[in-house]
């Protein structure tokens, strides 16, 4: 039962890390491909990491707090990030789509 | 079964990081560079988080809290860097 519980932990982190890569590399403006590395790789990550903490804890019988503080320093950290990051861009002009309506 | 699924993880994980890469070598701008970094770390992050599982161990757990706090440092210090010019002022 815990084995199951891993191993769709495990999948779900992994296929929300990879369509976070691909939306990286595909799309066509640099504030749209911010949106996959600030929340689809960030629920990837944390997701992972859980599977860690519920394979530890249940299958070894050791619980590690170093997991779980790297689980929420991440989920602090991420849109903190994303967020100065778009703020520099706006800051130094990077072009937004041709078909980006922005409302003055 | 948990090493079978841990290994095509790492593979998926491994391609992953070599789209990262892509758009890495690729990007027009500095932050479009600076978040294909930060992309890149918390790929790395994963890598390690399922290496654990897989091997078995928890030694690598210090590495996983070394890389986050890095690559936010890092993220942050470019950003600033493009808003104001310095980093400390």
């Amino acid at each position: 039962m815990t084995e199951w519980l891993i191993v769709v932990l495990l999948i779900v982190g992994t296929a929300f890390m990879v369509t976070s890569s691909v939306g990286l590399v595909r799309l066509p403006d640099f504030y749209m491909r911010m949106h996959g590395p600030a929340k689809a790789a960030t629920l990837g990550v944390i997701c992972v990491l859980l599977a860690g903490v519920v394979y530890f804890t249940f299958e070894q019988d050791y619980f590690s707090i170093r997991e779980v503080l790297a689980i929420a320093f991440i989920f602090i950290t991420a849109p903190v990030g994303a967020h100065m990051l778009t703020k520099a861009a706006r800051h130094i002009g990077v072009k937004f789509h041709d078909q980006t309506r922005i409302e003055k | 079964m948990i090493a079978t699924v841990a290994n095509w993880c790492l593979l998926a994980l491994a391609l992953s990081a070599g789209l990262c890469v892509v758009r890495l070598l690729r990007g027009p701008s500095v932050p479009d560079r600076a978040l294909a970094l930060d992309t890149l770390a918390v790929n790395l992050i994963g890598i390690i988080g399922i290496l654990c599982i897989r091997d078995n161990t928890v030694v690598y757990f210090d590495a996983v809290l070394v890389i986050a706090v890095l690559g936010f440092v890092s993220t942050v210090a470019v950003a600033k860097y493009l808003l104001k010019g310095d980093i400390i002022d």
